[in-house]
């Protein structure tokens, strides 16, 4: 295999990686290379910090593996390569009345990633993660060897593997269960939530199979928490408009995204929903994947990129979060993108990362001042007895996870017995020391 | 009435962007190649993305007596039968240089393969009154350089074949289509060090399905290799020969 090196980064481009990159683009091409010079995984690069990166080191991309290798109409399972996108899933399959059973914010993320992180969606509190809807897998080890893994005949791997950051090899190919759906059309009602209790509340009660929270992280005092609660349930009938998608061209200023900016702009954002609220029609693609029409939209953070802050706390510790929300307001590093969701309990492996609770995920700014913001606030996740997202982190310390994670030591040994050289070890693992013994 | 196409090297980058895009017309596919896993998965790929007729097909460049299993099929085929050719291999030139034995292959799976599959093809193309063969030649034909002088000349023989080709089949009703790409993102680039203006195979099978339509000749793709080439063919021969492009 033929290897390129290339600088690259996660979504979130505040850091970045030089290295080298194979690409396969034959299912055996990529057996060879892990029986030969096995490397970890890489897909999309949606993760937004160093859980795709392994500077000075080598990845495998895996975006040339990308067919459907199978769809059996009867049970709902397709089978599908790591590197094919749950957007072109969504775009093939919706039209026959079929959906990932879990989608993230993102239709680029891939098979392999959303599995290796254990995405969740706007679904969450009633569907679970994604990986709960994966009922077998391809995995390929460092020592070359080919595994069928399942919750069922290999517990351990399959718990070990999902949402394990790529720990324990490349996944070829998986099986999932996916959703019937009436048609391609989203209805989704929007309502105001005048300040974090009031939103806090909406989210207890919301009872639709899809319900997601924007949260503008700039206001403060009475109207700390204010944001709007989208609700949303698939639907049938309606024809649906389908909008082009357009490409962020350059890195914007800095100054785009400076606090009175955003402060206004959520300003208008927030009212943009009439106080009684209201309910739209929305293709399918929209509702999921609402960024993914502007192409690179990372760049309106400018070149030195942004950071994104993802915890989860217990439903008791709602009063913590409020706290949290209010150190980044203060803060004045945050953006427009803001989210707070109630999660459910569902998560599928050792290292998964939802728990029942809330959940906020907050964009920054890079900035000298992000590290020390997100590190009090990892700290005060895991007071709160919460955990932070592998997916979106990038600055937080080694010290709090162990707590943050109670599997982390048996998810540990079961990655040692399948890549004891550590051949799969990533910068996120790295920093985080996730594969040393405590 | 659906068309059917036959795609030799279908497992490479360029041919797999065909394939599916071919899918989206809901045009039938004969996938040939070599690697028979392979082309088994992605004649499933290709039939779940909407393809009425998805099959694969054994067929290696190298091994003419093999040909006549394709072209059985082929003749099975009602409708419109077109066919696109994606074969070719390209050592290093250093790797011929140590071996010359390397040449044989290189010829074999960029010139003398397909051209012998597509002279068994023709009288059924003929027969048929109508059908275009798409051949996929390279910029690196147009001119013998130090880089990769024996895979250019083997593409160079394939364009001549095309253009003969094409004369042939226009009498009856068919067309041929020589299409030159520059720059590709697939394996065969993937890493190698001096690439600029790399195109993804995406570009490439758009381009050549809008030479399908329109009828085209010869294309190149992306379209400005026409005039980097232009310009590479008009360096006379004794400053040329001193050059290491």
């Amino acid at each position: 295999m033929r290897w390129k090196t290339a600088e690259y980064s996660g979504w979130g481009r505040a850091i970045r990686a030089n290295g080298q990159m194979a690409r396969p683009e034959k299912r055996a091409a990529l057996t060879a290379l892990m029986a030969e010079e096995p490397a970890p995984a890489i897909g999309m690069r949606r993760s937004y910090g160093d859980a795709c990166l392994n500077d000075g080191g080598r990845a495998v991309h895996m975006i040339r593996l990308d067919k459907f290798l199978g769809f059996d109409a009867e049970t709902g399972i397709l089978t599908a390569e790591a590197g094919l996108t749950l957007g072109e899933i969504t775009r093939v399959m919706a039209p026959r009345g079929w959906l990932p059973a879990v989608l993230p914010g993102t239709g680029f993320a891939t098979v392999g990633g959303a599995i290796a992180n254990d995405v969740h969606g706007k679904n969450h509190h009633n569907a679970g993660t994604f990986a709960q809807h994966v009922v077998a897998m391809t995995l390929l080890t460092p020592d070359g060897a080919e595994h069928r893994v399942t919750p069922e005949t290999t517990p351990d791997l399959f718990r070990a593997t999902v949402g394990g950051v790529g720990q324990t090899g490349i996944i070829a190919s998986a099986e999932m269960r996916l959703k019937r759906v009436k048609s391609d059309l989203v209805t989704v009602t929007e309502r105001r939530a005048n300040g974090f209790d009031e939103f806090i509340a909406m989210l207890d009660s919301s009872d639709t199979t899809y319900s997601v929270g924007w949260i503008d992280a700039t206001a403060r005092g009475a109207d700390l928490g204010r944001g709007l609660l989208e609700e949303a349930e698939t639907a049938g009938g309606l024809v649906p408009t389908p909008k082009s998608s357009r490409t962020v061209p350059m890195n914007a200023p800095r100054f785009a995204l400076s606090a009175p900016v955003v402060k206004l702009f959520n300003a208008m954002w927030y009212r943009r929903v009439p106080k009684s609220g209201h309910t739209v029609v929305k293709p399918i693609n929209d509702f999921f994947f609402q960024l993914d029409r502007i192409h690179d939209w990372n760049r309106l953070y400018g070149k030195n990129g942004f950071h994104q802050f993802q915890c989860v706390v217990p439903l008791s510790a709602a009063a913590q979060l409020r706290d949290m929300l209010e150190r980044i307001s203060a803060s004045g590093l945050a953006s427009p993108l803001a989210v707070l969701k109630r999660t459910g309990e569902g998560r599928a492996g050792m290292m998964s990362f939802p728990m029942e609770g809330y959940t906020l995920a907050v964009d920054l700014r890079a900035q000298p001042e992000c590290e020390a913001l997100i590190k009090r606030l990892e700290d005060m996740t895991a007071d709160a007895g919460g955990r932070i997202y592998f997916a979106k982190d990038a600055l937080c310390g080694a010290d709090r996870i162990q707590q943050m994670y109670p599997d982390l030591d048996a998810w540990r040994a079961e990655v040692a017995k399948h890549d004891p050289e550590g051949r799969m070890i990533t910068d996120l693992v790295r920093r985080l020391k996730l594969r040393e013994p405590a | 009435m659906s068309e059917t196409w036959i795609i030799l090297g279908a497992t490479s980058s360029m041919a797999r962007a065909l394939a599916r895009a071919l899918t989206e017309r809901g045009d039938n596919l004969l996938l040939a190649g070599r690697d028979m896993d392979e082309l088994e998965q992605m004649a499933e790929d290709c039939r779940l993305r909407g393809a009425p007729v998805a099959e694969a097909v054994a067929f290696d460049a190298r091994d003419p007596k093999g040909f006549a299993v394709l072209v059985s099929r082929a003749e099975a085929v009602e409708g419109t039968l077109n066919a696109a050719v994606f074969v070719g291999s390209m050592p290093e030139q250093a790797e011929i240089d140590a071996d010359p034995s390397l040449v044989d292959g290189t010829i074999a799976d960029s010139f003398t393969g397909p051209a012998r599959f597509l002279q068994m093809l023709a009288p059924l193309i003929e027969a048929r009154g109508k059908g275009t063969v798409v051949g996929v030649g390279s910029v690196a034909g147009d001119r013998g350089r130090l880089g990769n002088y024996v895979y250019g000349s083997a593409k160079a023989g394939f364009a001549t074949y095309l253009s003969g080709l094409r004369n042939r089949l226009t009498r009856s009703g068919g067309h041929v289509i020589t299409v030159k790409p520059g720059f590709v993102d697939t394996a065969m680039t993937w890493g190698i060090e001096g690439m600029f203006l790399v195109a993804p195979p995406e570009k490439v099978a758009e381009d050549i399905l809008k030479a399908v339509r329109k009828k085209r000749n010869v294309i190149y793709t992306p379209f400005f290799w026409r005039w980097i080439m232009l310009i590479i063919r008009s360096v006379p021969e004794p400053i040329f020969k001193k050059l290491s492009i």
